[in-house]
């Protein structure tokens, strides 16, 4: 495995009290597998990467284990957990128009982690964010390196981005969201960009997005999460065919489709819960059809439910 | 490395989209007269700044006195040019000790955030609640008699009027920077930079601080005149410079006592000041949109 994330708890302190973005998560990303995080907004999907990778502010606390190469990044010190960060771990944002800084010329971004992580000299850095800006499509790249982010369009901002993210090689992406800000069409080069750069480079991917077509043509295995716990993971095609927890089967039922056009868009009822409390049992329960007395009281724990699929609803559950 | 690195981008880019702007290269090359001036006063002028002619007295711009005498019959071209060198003094060394500790002070603040940016801050206001006045008298009297081997008297004094003065002006400049520093730290590209594993003294140095350049040249445009009228104010109180040495807020002060009957002694070097702070004004606005690369549209 490459990445090995074990029962991860994140709280954060604010004036409201505690709030408890992840529970108790585990998960696992193998060299060359695309794994989706999927899950409503405010369910702990970015918080999860971001918790593994230790970025949170001050007033987040986390616990458990976030294994990578042979590395704790949990309970390691800074500099050994900065040596990994954009040298073996890179990582993509959701909007590429503010992740790029503005006093910078763009080439001289390009080559920040290269400077930082190999012992290259400027010349040879600049030769190789010419040749990462190629692969990710932009042309006259010699020419681009000279300007600044503001005369990138949106879609060539996260080119850069990714360039940035895949210039010192890493043996793990993560994207957070990295299309949401931009067009459909742009969208789709993206995400054609990123699939053909992974299987190049045999590159585990962790994709966080709420967009389930998104999932279906991308990844490799699914992770649905809900309050900052998993409900159902396995891989993409039994996940979208057999889908087990009711949640997955709600999300799935929201999805738009053309041919259903005049129909009513099917909605979960309810809302989320209120993270500042500790819940008991499964969290998904005030809005389940098929709630029963006992789903009050589940460990959530994830049971196997067929090949490589597991969940954590106890009425799909062997008894 | 990292010198370099901004110097072929940022610093060469800035100072090559100053040069196309006529108003900030009009405002530079004045400054630089004035400063000349001012450097070489001595070998301009042949006489002493304070050489007095008591029979002579005030007389008007003439072929002798440019800018006409003062009322000790002292050669007032002499005293401005002189008056230049306490005044730009005053005006670099003071902002830049505010610079320095106001924009390190507000920005570790801004970025560390919590308690170590409580604490900072509420010293700032501590600071601002002390009566200014009060604050320089006793920073001047602490030191008066404290004789530092080496350093003539009279340069440790006004040594001391540049410290005092710039320990005063940082506080506004750290709230400034503060503020500045704690939106952008929000913003994705500091974010991005962390999981970059840049160390944070580099992601202060290299994305935010070049960040913050264009509040921070303007509010040291401002500082500038400011710390300039300051020196005059305490020069007037008897805590800087004491006659005969003049500075342009003394002349300005001696000028506008006399005012009615010798108004030239109040119009030089109150022509001198405003054109050294206009100019500056002009190079400030010019230098805040050449650190903007989406100012002109880039090179």
């Amino acid at each position: 495995m490459l990445l090995t994330i074990d029962n991860l708890h994140t709280t954060f302190s604010t004036h409201r009290g505690k709030v408890h973005a992840v529970n108790g998560l585990s998960l696992s990303v193998a060299p060359g597998e695309t794994l989706g995080i999927v899950g409503e907004s405010g369910s702990g999907k970015s918080v999860t990467c971001y918790s593994a990778l230790g970025l949170l502010p001050p007033t987040a606390t986390t616990t458990g284990h976030a294994w990578f190469n042979g590395i704790d990044l949990l309970n390691c010190s800074p500099v050994d957990r900065r040596r990994q960060l954009g040298n073996r771990i890179a990582m993509i944002f959701q909007d590429p128009m503010t992740s790029l800084n503005p006093y910078l010329r763009v080439g001289d971004q390009l080559i920040e982690p290269l400077r930082l992580h190999r012992n290259i000299s400027k010349p040879d850095a600049e030769a190789r964010a010419v040749e990462a800006l190629r692969e990710t499509g932009i042309h006259d790249a010699e020419r681009r390196l000279r300007q600044y982010p503001h005369e990138f369009s949106g879609g060539m901002q996260q080119r850069v981005m990714i360039a940035m993210a895949l210039i010192t090689e890493p043996d793990l992406l993560i994207a957070d969201e990295p299309t949401t800000a931009l067009d459909v069409t742009v969208q789709a080069q993206i995400l054609a960009l990123i699939r053909n750069l992974q299987a190049t480079r045999d590159m585990g991917v962790i994709f966080i997005t709420h967009d389930l077509g998104i999932v279906a043509g991308m990844c490799d295995r699914v992770v649905v999460m809900y309050a900052g716990r998993i409900m159902e993971t396995g891989p993409t095609t039994a996940l979208f065919e057999t889908p087990k927890h009711p949640y997955t089967v709600g999300l799935q039922q929201s999805l738009p489709a053309i041919q259903q056009h005049g129909s009513h868009l099917y909605t979960i009822p309810g809302n989320p819960p209120d993270m500042t409390e500790q819940i008991n049992g499964c969290p998904f329960l005030p809005r389940c059809a098929r709630a029963v007395a006992e789903c009050g009281s589940a460990s959530m724990d994830l049971e196997p439910v067929g090949e490589d699929q597991s969940t954590a609803c106890i009425r799909e559950q062997s008894p | 490395m990292d010198k370099i690195d901004k110097s072929t981008s940022l610093w060469s880019d800035a100072l090559r989209r100053l040069c196309r702007n006529r108003l900030a290269l009009f405002g530079a090359i004045f400054l630089l007269l004035i400063v000349l001036l001012s450097v070489f006063a001595p070998w301009l002028t042949q006489y002493e700044y304070f050489e007095q002619d008591l029979v002579l007295g005030a007389i008007g711009p003439c072929r002798e006195h440019w800018f006409g005498t003062d009322t000790l019959g002292r050669d007032l071209f002499t005293r401005v040019s002189y008056g230049g060198r306490i005044s730009l003094l005053v005006g670099a060394c003071a902002t830049s000790v505010s610079l320095t500790i106001g924009v390190l002070w507000g920005t570790i603040a801004g970025y560390f955030g919590g308690h170590i940016d409580r604490v900072m801050m509420r010293i700032v206001d501590i600071m601002y609640a002390l009566p200014f006045t009060i604050f320089v008298i006793l920073l001047m009297v602490c030191f008066d008699d404290v004789e530092v081997r080496g350093i003539d008297p009279q340069l440790f004094t006004l040594l001391l009027l540049f410290m005092a003065i710039g320990a005063v002006e940082w506080l506004t400049m750290a709230r400034i920077v503060r503020g500045q520093v704690l939106t952008l730290k929000q913003q994705a590209f500091i974010e991005a930079a962390v999981t970059l594993g840049l160390s944070r003294r580099r992601i202060i140095l290299r994305h935010l601080v070049p960040n913050v350049l264009g509040p921070i040249i303007v509010y040291t445009t401002l500082t500038i005149p400011s710390v300039m009228l300051l020196e005059a104010f305490l020069s007037f109180l008897g805590l800087g410079v004491q006659p005969p040495m003049s500075s342009w807020g003394l002349l300005i002060n001696e000028g506008a006592d006399a005012m009615e009957e010798y108004p030239w002694m109040l119009i030089f070097p109150g022509l001198f000041l405003s054109a050294a702070l206009f100019s500056l004004n002009f190079l400030g606005d010019g230098l805040r949109d050449a650190l903007d690369p989406k100012s002109t549209g880039g090179p």
